[in-house]
C-alpha cells in the first residue's frame, strides 16, 4: 500500500448502512461499514452467516435484487466510480471487465445447458473486440493456467461432465479471463472438499499476485481467508468489529468476537481439548439490541456496551470497536 | 447411436401399444350393446335381410375368429370397412386426417408464438401490467371451455360482424383441391388458385384460434413459472455478475433451461389437440377426424371407431417419441449420456 497511494481504491466501501425493507419491518443489513481494497491487496471479509459479508460486496457490483434493498447512509466507490448511479450498460460494462464476482455453488453456478467454452468466449467476447477463434485462445490459455488437464477437451465439456473442483477452476478462469482489477471471491471453497481447497486458495492467489490483480476473499472460516490474505475484516451483524494486518488479527485479535471466532478453530485447539462454540445466537436485524451488538454473547461485557462503540484505530494498523479494549490499549486515533 | 437407442424401444413399444388397443376396442364394441346390422338394415328390415346383413359382416362368426381376422388385417392396413360409408376405414382417415392435422398443426405453432414470449415477458415484468394481462388471457385459456368460446366466436365474428366464415374449410363456390398433402393451404397454392388459398387461410382463422387458445394458457403459465424459477437460478447470477447483456442473458442462458420442463407439456398439448379437434370440429363443422369419429359413434360404426382409436394410439406413441427426441435436442445431459 505505498506505491497506490495517488490511484483510487480498487474498492471503497465508507460507512454504508444499507436496508431490507420487509412487511416485518427494515432489516438492517449493513450498519456503517467501511471497507477499503487496495490495488494489488488480497483482504479477507470474515463473518458467520448473514452478517453482511455478501451484501457488502454485491452493493458494490449491484448484483442485489433492485428496488429491494435502501441505502441509507455511505458512499461505495469502484475504481474511484460510483457504482449507486451507474446506467445498466455501465454497470454491464463494468462487472466482468473491471470487476468479477465468483460464487460460492459451483454446481449451479454454470449454466448446465451450454458448454463450458461457450460460456467462456461468450464472456470474453463481451468485454474484448475479438474473434470468435482468439477469444477461444485465451480461454484455453486461462484455462491452463487454472491447472485444468486438457483444456480443449473441457471447452467441450458441460459442465454436469466436470467435477465440483473443475467446475469451480472453471468459474475461476472465467473470472479472470477479461483482467479484470478486481475479483470478489465470494465463499469459493466452502462447497468443496478440503483436499481441493488449498489448491482452489493458491490459484487464486496465484494468478491475482501475478496479475496485480485485487481479491476480496469473503469466507466464514477465518483459518480459510488467513492463508492467502494480506489484511482481514471481521463482520458481526452488519458492522465491521475489527480490522487490520491478517499476522496482527491472529495473533493479537482485540475484539472478544475475533477471539471467540479463533477459538472454535479445530486447528488451534489442543488435541482431545473441548472444541468451543459461541453461546448465543446472532441478533435479529430488524430489532437490534442496543449499543454494541455482540454484547448479548458477550462474556466481557459491562454497561458501557450499551452504547454503541466507535472504531478505534490501533498500532499497527489494527483497528477495533470494543469498549473493553478502550482502557488496555493506546488509540492512535478515533473515528467518529 | 444415442438416437437410435430412444428410437428403436418407442417402434417396440408401438407394436404393443397398437395391440392392446386392438384388443380394448375389439372387446368393447363386443360388449357394447347395439347391433351394428340392426343399423345397417333398418329397423323394418326382415328377419332374413339383417341374417344376409350380419353375414356379409362377418357378424356371425366367432369372436374369436373376428377378432384374428381384424389383427391380420391390421397388419396390413386394413382397418376394416366402414359401416356408415361403405368405404375402407383407411381410405376415409386418409381423408379426414390431413384436415385435422393441418388445424392442430396451426393452433400448436400459433399457440407456441405466441404463448412462449408471453410467458417470457410476464416473467420479466412480474406483477407489471404485461404480466396482469397474461395471466388474465392465460386464465381465460385454461378455464373456458372450447365448446363455449367456439359459439361465442362464431356469434361475433360470423353471425353479428359477418367479418369470418364460421364452418368448413372452403367458400362454396371453391372446389376441394387435388389432394396431394390434404393441407388445403398447400394443396390450393400447388394448384395456383390464390383465391382458394385465401379463403382457405379465412376458414381456417376462428377454428385453430380456439383450438389454440386453451393451449395458449397453458403454455404461458407454464413459461412463466419455469422462467421465474430459472431466474433466481445461480447461473444467471454468473451471467449477471459477468456483464452479459439482459437480452442475452434472458434468451440464450435463461429461456434455453426454462424451454426443457415445458417440453413435457407441448407433448400433452399435442395430445390434446386430438380431443379438443373433437368439440372444434364439430362446433365448426370441420370435415376432420373429429366430426368423423363422432358421427362413427353416433351410428355405431365400430369398424370406423376402432380404426380412429388404433391411429390415435400410434399419434400418441410418435408424439412420445417427438418430445424424448426434443429433450434429445434441449437437454445435454440427456443427449450425452443417453
Amino acid at each position: 500500500m505505498t506505491d497506490t497511494a495517488m490511484k483510487p481504491h480498487a474498492l471503497s466501501i465508507e460507512n454504508l448502512s444499507l436496508e431490507f425493507p420487509t412487511y416485518g419491518g427494515a432489516v438492517k443489513a449493513l450498519d456503517g461499514v467501511t471497507i477499503q481494497v487496495g490495488n494489488a491487496e488480497i483482504v479477507g471479509l470474515v463473518g458467520e452467516s448473514g452478517c453482511g459479508k455478501s451484501v457488502s460486496t454485491m452493493a458494490a457490483t449491484r448484483l442485489l435484487p433492485e428496488g429491494r434493498y435502501r441505502i441509507t447512509q455511505g458512499s461505495i466507490r469502484l475504481f474511484g466510480r460510483d457504482p449507486t448511479v451507474m446506467s445498466d450498460e455501465e454497470l454491464q460494462q463494468v462487472r466482468g471487465k473491471l470487476v468479477s464476482t465468483i460464487f460460492q455453488e459451483p454446481m449451479n453456478a454454470l449454466n448446465p445447458t451450454i458448454r463450458i467454452g461457450k460460456q467462456l468466449v461468450g464472456v470474453i467476447r463481451r468485454h474484448e473486440a475479438i474473434s470468435r477463434r482468439a477469444a477461444e485462445t485465451v480461454a484455453s490459455n486461462i484455462l491452463s493456467d487454472m491447472l485444468i488437464p486438457q483444456p480443449s477437451r473441457i471447452m467441450q465439456a458441460y459442465p454436469f461432465e466436470l467435477s465440483g473442483g473443475m467446475r469451480q477452476r472453471v468459474l475461476i478462469a472465467m473470472a479472470f479471463s477479461c483482467n479484470p482489477g478486481l475479483i470478489i471471491a465470494d465463499e469459493p471453497t466452502t462447497a468443496l472438499d478440503v483436499t481441493v481447497q488449498a489448491a482452489i486458495l493458491r490459484l487464486i492467489q496465484g494468478r491475482a499476485r501475478r496479475t496485480g490483480t485485487s481479491v476480496v476473499f469473503i469466507s466464514h472460516n477465518i483459518a480459510v481467508v488467513s492463508q492467502i490474505c494480506d489484511r482481514l475484516y471481521i463482520m458481526y451483524a452488519g458492522r465491521i468489529v475489527e480490522s487490520g494486518p491478517t499476522r496482527a488479527v491472529l495473533d493479537t485479535p482485540q475484539h472478544p468476537y475475533t477471539r471467540a471466532l479463533l477459538r472454535c478453530l479445530p486447528e488451534r485447539v489442543q488435541p482431545k481439548a473441548q472444541l468451543e462454540s459461541i453461546p448465543g445466537t446472532v441478533p435479529n436485524l430488524i430489532d437490534p439490541p442496543a449499543g454494541c451488538f455482540y454484547r448479548p454473547r458477550c462474556q466481557e461485557a459491562d454497561e458501557r456496551c450499551y452504547a454503541k462503540p466507535q472504531s478505534t484505530t490501533l498500532a499497527g494498523g489494527q483497528a477495533v470497536a470494543c469498549w473493553q479494549r478502550l482502557k488496555s490499549q493506546t488509540p492512535v486515533s478515533s473515528e467518529a | 447411436m444415442t438416437i437410435a437407442r430412444i428410437i428403436v424401444p418407442r417402434f417396440i413399444l408401438l407394436f404393443f401399444v397398437v395391440f392392446g388397443v386392438a384388443i380394448i376396442t375389439f372387446t368393447i364394441s363386443h360388449l357394447i350393446p347395439g347391433d351394428p346390422a340392426r343399423m345397417i338394415a333398418g329397423d323394418r328390415a326382415s328377419a332374413e335381410t339383417l341374417e344376409n346383413v350380419r353375414r356379409d359382416l362377418g357378424l356371425d362368426r366367432p369372436v374369436t375368429d373376428q377378432f384374428v381376422i381384424y389383427v391380420r388385417n391390421l397388419v396390413h392396413g386394413d382397418l376394416g370397412t366402414s359401416l356408415r360409408t361403405r368405404r375402407p376405414v383407411a381410405s376415409d382417415i386418409a381423408t379426414f386426417l390431413p384436415a385435422t392435422l393441418e388445424l392442430g398443426c396451426i393452433s400448436l405453432v400459433l399457440a407456441v408464438l405466441i404463448g412462449i414470449p408471453l410467458g417470457v415477458f410476464s416473467a420479466i415484468y412480474k406483477d407489471g401490467p404485461i404480466d396482469q394481462i397474461a395471466r388474465t388471457i392465460s386464465v381465460c385459456g385454461i378455464s373456458m371451455p372450447v365448446f363455449w368460446f367456439g359459439m361465442v366466436v362464431i356469434l361475433l365474428f360470423y353471425a353479428k360482424l359477418q367479418i369470418l366464415p364460421g364452418s368448413g374449410r372452403l367458400a362454396m363456390q371453391f372446389a376441394s383441391p387435388q389432394r396431394v398433402t390434404g393441407f388445403f393451404l398447400i394443396d390450393t397454392l400447388l394448384e395456383g388458385r390464390f383465391d382458394a388459398f385465401l379463403s382457405a387461410v379465412r376458414h381456417l382463422i376462428l377454428p385453430t384460434f380456439v383450438l389454440a387458445f386453451a393451449n395458449l394458457g397453458v403454455i404461458t403459465r407454464q413459461i412463466r413459472a419455469s422462467m421465474l424459477d430459472v431466474l433466481q437460478e445461480d447461473y444467471i447470477r454468473t451471467a449477471r455478475a459477468s456483464g452479459l447483456r439482459r437480452r442475452a442473458i434472458i434468451f440464450n442462458h435463461a429461456l434455453r433451461n426454462a424451454l426443457i420442463p415445458s417440453i413435457t407439456l407441448l407433448g400433452l398439448a399435442m395430445g390434446d389437440l386430438l380431443y379438443g379437434a373433437v368439440l372444434t370440429e364439430t362446433i365448426f363443422a370441420w370435415p376432420g377426424m373429429g366430426t368423423y369419429v363422432v358421427t362413427s359413434i353416433q351410428t355405431l360404426d365400430f369398424p370406423a371407431i376402432m380404426g380412429f382409436t388404433v391411429v390415435a394410439s400410434i399419434g400418441y406413441v410418435l408424439i412420445n417419441l417427438l418430445i424424448d427426441l426434443a429433450y434429445m435436442l434441449a437437454d445435454p445431459q440427456i443427449r450425452e449420456v443417453g
